[in-house]
């Protein structure tokens, strides 16, 4: 951390925490071992899989006011194209003339397709417990699902793919809210950490690769699939920044900046974490 | 089941480990379907007089029950993987006991002849705390333990 | 009518390795919602497993199993082709039975 407020900053993030990890001569170390121990045994079974198949049963099934499946949306690659389809967005749609995300898209071909409004498209679409399933979560788990083992190879061809890339960058780096934080302030240097938690840092290629090809993943903390739409609504809320609208093109810009910078690895996910 | 057992059951709190095992109502094979979820014994939460029933020379500690595949620290207390082999001859049941949560027994699993006494599943965990694997073989009760570390990673989130 | 189950029951040597994992919340009844009134207690109680009709493994679950139960476990013969089927019955006498085929 560089700045006196932003060390404050992150102690009053990092609050309680539920038992302090005695410090022994190893110290790190050890834990980081221990640490990858428990990351490993979790690799074991992932209940995202749960998600997938939901997912699929979803999008093959005819729902809606129009009673329709989801099998000819295009999700970039032609209608119906699932698979690899993840690794290419988010991606310029001429259809409807802007850059989409996955989630976006989704909620498109849900409209179009399927009749419904947009805002009941939207609704909902972080799932909190097995009452209130997100169906959106259980799509981007079965779409994703049909990537894993491609490379990224997010497209940069069109000129609002480019401004989306430029502004997601100015996003990340951009300091505000409270706490003076942006995106960089976590993840713009090497060897931060939280807690127990070593933070990548998404200014270098390698670090952009290994977190954008592990979302979206069953967090272990949440008994939840997290996509990324999740993942940065919730960056924004420990950052006590104002809410990341679930679709926003503020939320498209930050994912294509970080998605491109993903590009040239393979897609492993839905992962599992903490 | 037999009658002290239901006697055991219906007496309820302040079980011992020695009780806490007769009345798990470790189950044969051919009971499974048709046995009662043993309410009384996922209820119970006093380690101490456990610990003391274990001094009594209830179940034996053994060397030969393995834990595998169970880390040391887990990231988070919601999923804490535990992986249990018993080694001992003529194991029946394996169960898993949590010392500091707030019901001591989280699960008991009945293996019949031709099926492994290794086994894998997830626990929560309130707290870091001591975890127990408790095996019956040809009858008799032995346990091992290992320490796990519960801890709460990144913002919180 | 509960999520199915996802069952992968392998050959390995002359054993079946069995994963399963079930789709259930858990609830463990100490938890309290927004308002503070206590979530009640929902969890799978019952798990029982069979290969041919034959049990190979019977358990007795509390809210202390995680969510979305993970469960493996290897019991001697089985051969490719052969059913496996989980059952699992929870405090709110919700039943999900399940069967793979053995690959």
């Amino acid at each position: 951390m560089k700045t006196s407020r932003s060390r404050r900053a992150a102690r009053l993030v990092a609050a309680a925490s539920v038992v302090a990890l005695a410090a022994t001569a190893f110290g790190q170390s050890n834990t980081a071992d221990e640490i990858a121990k428990y990351r490993a045994a979790l690799q074991d079974g992932n209940p995202a899989e749960l998600w997938e198949a939901r997912g699929e049963g979803m999008w093959k099934e005819p729902r809606g006011p129009a009673k329709v499946s989801l099998e000819k949306c295009d999700l970039g690659m032609g209608p119906g194209v699932v698979k690899g389809a993840y690794t290419q967005l988010p991606r310029y749609f001429a259809d409807a003339d802007r850059v989409m995300d996955l989630e976006t898209r989704l909620v498109w071909c849900m409209v179009k397709i399927q009749g419904y409004t947009e805002a009941d498209a939207k609704k909902n679409p972080f799932g909190a417990g097995n009452d209130r399933k997100a169906d959106m979560e259980a799509l981007v788990a079965y779409v994703t699902s049909e990537s894993r083992g491609i490379k990224m190879n997010v497209p940069q061809s069109h000129p609002k793919e480019r401004e989306a890339y430029a502004l997601g960058e100015k996003m990340f780096f951009f300091r505000g809210g409270t706490h003076d934080f942006a995106c960089s302030t976590c993840h713009g240097e090497d060897g931060k950490r939280i807690r127990l938690q070593d933070l990548p840092n998404l200014t270098t290629k390698a670090g952009a690769q290994k977190a954008y090809t592990t979302w979206p993943a069953y967090r272990v903390s949440q008994g939840e699939l997290r996509s990324f739409q999740w993942r940065l609504n919730d960056c924004f809320r420990q950052q006590r920044f104002p809410e990341l609208v679930f679709g926003s093109d503020a939320s498209i810009d930050l994912t294509t900046f970080l998605a491109v910078n993903a590009n040239g690895a393979a897609f492993d996910a839905p992962a599992i974490k903490r | 089941m037999n009658l002290q057992r239901r006697k055991a059951l219906r007496t309820g709190g302040g079980m011992t480990l020695l009780t806490l095992v007769a009345a798990a109502g470790w189950l044969r094979a051919e009971d499974a379907q048709a046995a009662e979820w043993n309410k009384a014994a996922f209820e119970t939460n006093s380690m101490d007089a456990t610990m003391k029933a274990l001094g009594g020379g209830t179940p034996a500690q053994s060397k030969d029950i393995a834990f595998f595949q169970t880390p040391d620290i887990a990231e988070n207390g919601a999923v804490v993987p535990i992986g249990i082999t018993s080694n001992i001859p003529k194991t029946e049941s394996i169960a898993i006991l949590v010392e500091k949560n707030p019901n001591m027994l989280a699960a008991v699993f009945d293996v019949p002849a031709g099926t492994d006494p290794s086994l894998s599943t997830r626990i929560k965990m309130g707290q870091s705390s001591n975890v127990y694997a408790l095996v019956k073989a040809d009858g008799k009760y032995f346990v091992a333990s290992k320490e796990i570390k519960v801890t709460l990673g990144g913002c919180g989130g | 009518m509960p999520d199915p189950s996802r069952i992968r029951a392998n050959v390995v040597g002359d054993s079946t390795e069995v994963k399963v994992l079930m789709n259930h919340e858990m609830e463990t009844g100490q938890r309290k919602d927004a308002q503070g009134k206590v979530i009640p207690a929902w969890f799978i109680q019952d798990v029982t497993a069979t290969w041919n009709g034959k049990t190979v493994l019977a358990a007795q679950w509390g809210p202390a199993v995680a969510k979305n139960p993970f469960l493996s476990f290897k019991f001697k013969g089985g051969a490719k082709g052969d059913k496996v089927v989980i059952t699992w019955v929870d405090n709110r006498g919700e039943k999900r039975t399940d069967e793979a085929t053995i690959a």
